[in-house]
């Protein structure tokens, strides 16, 4: 154990995910990547920077602006038996290839009797935060998570986002990979605490069904995916101050949901807080609010708070943004109503 | 070279044959149920039937140039293709009675066939599996196979997005892959004049750097050594191609089309054309087969489409709870 620590080096989300991709491209010379600007510019949010140099044209490879293209031919390769990795640069441009998402990728083994396997993963950038406005800010977690066949997963932290890669590129079903782009650490962004984290050298795996508790409490359970795990952690460290004990599961994966852990959780403490940087209708905190009052109603003492985006649009104006998105604030009042019940 | 040219020849003979007797069966279980009121539901194969009679020979005469190692990527009407690219018939027919001893297990359906022994695919989205067979191509050549992939689609889906993207790619990438746009001049009931700009889509062709073949009056012969020629191009690395197959399309868009779009007398005239009719007698006339053998290539033809039949009849239907099982591997 000691040894593994001391190998344990702080890296961005963003290299976190050129780690994983380095190490399995080097493991596996079935893997290659498919997406615009991947090459020399090394990915719009960092994905796959310096790759193109070690890797070379065949492996890393640019695309035209061709989603349905490139990401339809992700289906073919994949049932020729090579891996292929495709970025989807913004999760917003999701409209342009949806029909190669949802009407094949996610299809096709289920169509052909399990006899077709398409091992694809699709990284795709998500979020909002700075002004990007209503076609460049969404997350959209919940209209992935809502097609069967897909597994779609959205870790926050550094060591999740290597560790999860790793899994989805390992895993021989189709998986959305959701990188939030506040997360990545990058320098022409807001640079946040949470974007920076210890890593594992070496490549190893971590679950792509599993949530996990990032802090323990006893009064409250705070449920987020990526920003609004940070949201909640922070809103936990002050609810502490003024003496209650949140409890925030970071949910990781959207598809499938770890109902167990946030059963479990509420059992203990008995109220919940689920928050999304989605839209409010039909998203995780209405599916996640579902789960609990149908297989955990028992453990509720009381109404169960949902923040999310209000269902419009995102606004490009930062005074307008930072109302729609939910934050610590928002969490911290819901928690202070919510314990009193 | 002659040997060889003759056999192939009967090959494609012997594919479009069992196509043509394995949809006229067709057409008939399809009513079973359906009449005398038409439900779409009913019968013992329910949903939508697109059947491709008239268009074989797009099929035949370009896959017998392929190999199982070779990709075929197909439509909404994928029978001719299937049948000639060597789907396992008697999986294939139970799939469509949705048959648990289908090739999908009873959950694809006639659009929806996949038999990844032989490469085969198909699916209900016009233009959906254009770029499929274009990341197959990719993959090999990635790979240094001289294996191509060629999809087949209707004229329609050369008016797609998905058309344009994975024909520009395929050319930048100059990868091993061939269109086959199988034009029956009919989009469900819009016509082609007032679908498509241009006239034919082997010109469109050019707005790729590629090369464009029209075949026209749905002639095997000519699609042969068309597809002969695009095939060995693209294993020499010499790049895609588009071929354009003028076809001929006798039933509806889907069983149950009343068909009001198209003039009644259309459909006798192509008939009184047909290719398979065509092609015998130039397989007879040309002393490449006899009257005798050739009846005893169709008995054979026959037997093995029956058998296909009764082997889905007399399969089992999955239980209620297999819909649950391999949204995941």
């Amino acid at each position: 154990m000691e040894t593994i620590k001391e190998k344990r080096k702080k890296l961005t989300g963003s290299k976190a995910m050129i780690q994983a991709l380095e190490q399995e491209m080097n493991r596996d010379s079935n893997i290659f990547i498919m997406g615009e600007d991947i090459g020399k510019y090394g990915g719009i949010f960092g994905s796959t920077t310096g790759l193109y140099d070690k890797f070379g044209s065949d492996r890393i490879m640019d695309t035209p602006i061709s989603e349905t293209g490139f990401i339809g031919a992700s289906v073919g390769a994949a049932a020729e038996g090579l891996r292929p990795v495709v970025e989807l640069m913004f999760a917003d441009f999701h409209g342009v290839v949806m029909d190669q998402i949802y009407n094949h990728i996610a299809k096709i083994h289920y169509m052909s009797g399990g006899n077709v396997k398409l091992p694809i993963v699709l990284m795709t950038a998500v979020g909002g935060g700075y002004s990007d406005a209503a076609q460049h800010s969404q997350t959209l977690y919940a209209s992935f998570g809502h097609l069967p066949g897909l597994k779609v997963v959205a870790p926050t932290f550094p060591h999740d986002i290597k560790g999860m890669l790793i899994t989805a590129i390992r895993d021989d079903n189709p998986v959305i990979f959701m990188f939030h782009k506040t997360l990545q650490g990058l320098g022409w962004m807001d640079q946040i605490d949470a974007s920076l984290g210890p890593v594992p050298e070496e490549a190893y795996t971590i679950p792509l069904d599993k949530a996990n508790i990032v802090r323990e409490g006893k009064d409250v359970t705070i449920v987020g995916v990526q920003m609004m795990t940070v949201e909640a952690l922070k809103a936990a460290e002050k609810l502490a101050e003024q003496g209650i004990d949140a409890e925030v599961i970071d949910l990781r994966s959207i598809k499938p949901i770890d109902k167990e852990t946030i059963l479990t959780s509420i059992a203990k403490t008995n109220r919940l807080v689920v928050v999304d940087e989605d839209y409010y209708s039909y998203g995780i905190t209405a599916e996640i609010s579902a789960i609990v009052a149908s297989e955990g109603f028992k453990d509720l003492k009381a109404p169960i708070v949902r923040l999310a985006i209000p269902d419009v649009p995102i606004p490009y104006s930062r005074v307008m943004e930072k109302f729609v998105i939910p934050n610590a604030d928002n969490i911290i009042d819901s928690v202070k109503k919510l314990v009193k019940i | 070279m002659k040997h060889i040219y003759e056999n192939h020849l009967l090959w494609v003979y012997r594919a479009m044959k069992t196509s043509r007797y394995f949809e006229e069966k067709m057409e008939k279980v399809y009513l079973e149920g359906k009449q005398p009121v038409f439900n779409i539901g009913a019968g013992p194969v329910p949903g939508e039937m697109h059947l491709s009679n008239g268009q074989e020979p797009a099929a035949a005469s370009m896959i017998v140039h392929l190999t199982k190692n070779d990709t075929v990527t197909a439509t909404h009407r994928p029978h001719h293709q299937a049948i000639a690219k060597g789907v396992d018939l008697k999986k294939m027919t139970a799939e469509i009675y949705g048959k648990k001893t289908g090739l999908g297990k009873g959950k694809g359906g006639h659009m929806h066939l996949f038999d990844p022994k032989v490469k085969f695919s198909c699916g209900g989205i016009v233009g959906g599996g254009i770029p499929h067979a274009v990341g197959a191509a990719l993959a090999n050549k990635k790979r240094g196979t001289d294996w191509v992939a060629v999809s087949f689609i209707g004229e329609g889906a050369a008016n797609t997005g998905a058309f344009h993207e994975s024909m520009n790619l395929a050319a930048l990438w100059n990868l091993p892959f061939i269109l086959v746009v199988e034009n029956n001049s009919w989009g469900i009931s819009v016509s082609m004049k007032n679908s498509t700009s241009v006239s034919s889509n082997d010109i469109r062709a050019k707005a790729y750097g590629i090369n464009g073949y029209l075949v026209k009056d749905n002639d095997p012969l000519e699609m042969y050594r068309i597809s002969k020629e695009a095939v060995e191009r693209a294993r020499e690395g010499k790049g895609p191609s588009i071929i354009e197959i003028e076809t001929y399309r006798y039933l509806g868009h889907f069983q149950g089309d009343p068909e009001l779009y198209r003039p009644k007398e259309e459909v006798p005239i192509l008939r009184e054309k047909d290719p398979i009719e065509r092609l015998k007698n130039h397989l007879l006339r040309e002393n490449i087969i006899t009257d005798d053998k050739i009846k005893n290539l169709e008995d054979k033809i026959f037997n093995e489409v029956d058998n296909a039949y009764d082997f889905a009849i007399h399969s089992e239907y999955p239980e209620p709870e297999e819909a649950l099982e391999d949204v995941f591997c």
